[in-house]
């Protein structure tokens, strides 16, 4: 694949995905999506309801295959491996606390099986002593005294809990890529806050390649260091480095304005 | 009046049969239980698996092939028909139900090809067989012995499958069974794992029908039919009666397999008290159903009206 072009963290070339083709709900969701990640990228997507976000990281992650065009990670093109041989690229928080664990099992069985995430699962001991060990740690660090609790089913932890073990166990194994889809939706603002201020800190700490979906334009300013606007299955806008710092969400709602007719009144980006 | 007619001694004397009877079955409650908790995948190729189990011990038994080595071949066989229906539903998209419903139609007609017809039959006197009727009405220390050696024998199963349950692979067909896209996005192949916990529950169902077969000296074609249902009600005795009992233990997930054995005995001592009471032996599978379908709602309809109270304090 290294044909002595350059590589880069995530290409995406041409995506086109069309849900319920020549059903009366047929829907384009991807339009031609065009994308190329640098190592250590962390972008920040907007974009109004049914621009197609979700789809862009769900076509990444190999939920359903696309109609057209490649995904690149690294040097391996995934555009034909199914999801879970994707997964060991790949770390992802779900805007449903619900979706990222497994509920029935124990905070360290759900760490334990994001740890080998992209490996054979064989018949060894699922939990050894030296991980347990190491959780602990880890949990120590998002002092939310889930350190004690290694061995409480992950169903009895609040929503912002479990994103936020969710997001340690997206890191635990190093992946290519972390894709945030609304990861802080479901939480409300407070705890919101303190997942979001935990994915920079894992993010920076393993130097991870990232995208993160957000609907609050002031959120996908400050983080990141690279801003892209969808609209109608394509980017209509991509900004980065300082420009991008000195965006005010001003300059993101005539953007959005411009090219979606001054719809956006009714909504649901978080204008403040 | 009734009342009166009946002899609490055949009660008392039923009590050793119900309770054979239910340990060996809950041997394939073990089973139903990895493809209706674990998994969450709601599985009849069971009722054609238990027949094939017994069917393939009894045609061995007979061609002299020692009772110990049939059953080995009871689970392998019990395996094939979990990894059927396994890949009728991974790999050819056949809703989950539909497909253990498809496998469990054919194994009517394979049984019947094993057996050559549809019911044969081992005589006790002239095999050593691992498990018999006989048994329990042997001297002490035959009665011994046989209590004994099928209470080890699932204990150790419950062993093996805790053990099993605790491995990547094990916690891989959990994860499976809980959280699809959980699973996925931790990189889990959810139909391998699928079509491994379908044959591993099978396996169990198609030892429990070798060893029901040898247990009553016969393999009968039929002898499966709602099987499902005896599984379901001895998975749900076993959670509504212990299932507070387990949850605050270490090891919660072996206690819940015992209780799941206890509740499959059980269930066999309530049918020995309703055959006792005089209810004709035809309406059992009326009175089964019925029992399952109370004890399945018990949890719900708890939620629904019994939370009620507390949560208004
Ligand atoms: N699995 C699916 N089947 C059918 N249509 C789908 C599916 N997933 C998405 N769509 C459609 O594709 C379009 C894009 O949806 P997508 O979820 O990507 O939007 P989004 O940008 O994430 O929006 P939101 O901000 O509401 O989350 C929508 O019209 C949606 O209805
Ligand atoms: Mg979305």
């Amino acid at each position: 694949m290294s044909n002595g072009a350059k590589t880069y963290a995530l290409e995406l070339r041409d995506i086109h995905k069309t849900f319920n083709p020549g059903t009366i709900n047929e829907k384009t969701a991807l339009d031609g999506l065009n994308l190329q990640l640098e190592d250590g990228d962390f972008v920040t997507i907007i974009g109004g309801n049914g621009a197609g976000k979700s789809t862009a990281l769900n076509a990444i992650a190999g939920v359903w295959p696309v109609d057209r065009g490649s995904i690149i990670i690294g040097d391996t093109d995934v555009t034909s491996l199914p999801e879970h041989k994707r997964a060991k690229f790949l770390g992802r928080v779900f805007q449903d606390p619900m979706t990222g664990t497994a509920a029935t099992m124990s905070i360290e069985e759900n760490m334990a099986l994001a740890a080998r995430r992209g490996k054979r699962r064989t018949l060894k001991w699922g939990v050894t002593k030296e991980e347990k060990e190491r959780y602990m740690g880890m949990l120590k660090t998002l002092d939310l005294g889930l350190e004690d609790r290694l061995t409480s089913k992950v169903g009895l932890l609040s929503g912002g809990q479990r994103q936020a073990v969710t997001l340690l166990m997206a890191s635990l194994q190093k992946p290519n890529l972390l894709l945030l889809d609304e990861h802080t939706a479901a939480l409300d603002p407070k705890t919101a806050a303190k997942v979001l201020a935990l994915s920079d800190k894992i993010i920076e700490e393993n130097h991870l390649t990232a995208m993160m979906v957000t609907h609050n334009m002031k959120d996908a300013i400050i983080h990141g260091n690279r801003l892209i606007m969808m609209h109608e299955g394509r980017i209509i806008y991509d900004v980065r480095g300082e420009e991008k710092k000195s965006l005010h969400v001003s300059d993101l709602l005539s953007k959005f304005e411009e090219v979606s007719g001054g719809e956006f009144a009714n909504d649901r980006m978080i204008l403040s | 009046m009734i009342l009166l007619s009946l002899n609490p001694l055949a009660l008392l004397r039923a009590m050793p049969g119900a309770c054979a009877q239910g340990l060996i079955w809950g041997i394939m409650a073990l089973g139903v239980y990895i493809t209706f908790r674990l998994l969450d995948f709601p599985d009849l190729t069971v009722d054609g698996t238990l027949a094939t189990g017994g069917a393939v011990a009894v045609m061995l038994i007979r061609a002299g092939v020692n009772p110990w080595v049939s059953l080995i071949v009871s689970f392998a066989v019990g395996m094939l028909a979990g990894m059927i229906t396994g890949l009728l539903h991974t790999g050819l998209g056949i809703p989950g139900i539909l497909s253990s419903i498809l496998t469990q139609i054919s194994l009517y007609s394979i049984n019947l090809n094993i057996m050559g017809k549809s019911n044969q039959a081992i005589n006790v006197d002239q095999y050593k067989l691992v498990v018999s009727l006989r048994y329990i009405s042997g001297d002490a220390l035959t009665k011994f012995k046989f209590y004994g050696g099928v209470t080890l024998g699932c204990l150790i199963l419950v062993m093996i499958m805790y053990c099993y349950f605790g491995t990547e692979q094990g916690q891989a067909i959990r994860a499976t069974g809980c959280n699809m896209s959980m699973a996925k996005a931790q990189g889990i192949n959810t139909n391998f794992h699928t079509v491994l916990a379908l044959m591993i529950s099978n396996g169990l169902v198609g030892l429990c029908g070798g060893l029901y077969a040898q247990y009553q000296g016969a393999a009968d074609v039929n002898m499966g039919r709602g099987a499902i249902v005896i599984g379901l009600a001895a998975v749900i005795i076993g959670e509504v009666l212990f299932g507070k009992f387990c949850v605050r233990r270490k090891s919660a997930f072996a206690f819940t397999m015992i209780s799941v054995i206890l509740g499959a005995v059980l269930y066999y001592i309530v049918i020995a008290f309703v055959l006792w009471l005089k209810m004709p032996s035809d309406d059992m599978k009326l009175f089964s159903a019925i029992v399952v379908a109370i004890f399945l709602s018990i949890p719900y309809l708890k939620n629904k009206y019994g939370k009620k109270g507390v949560a208004r304090q």
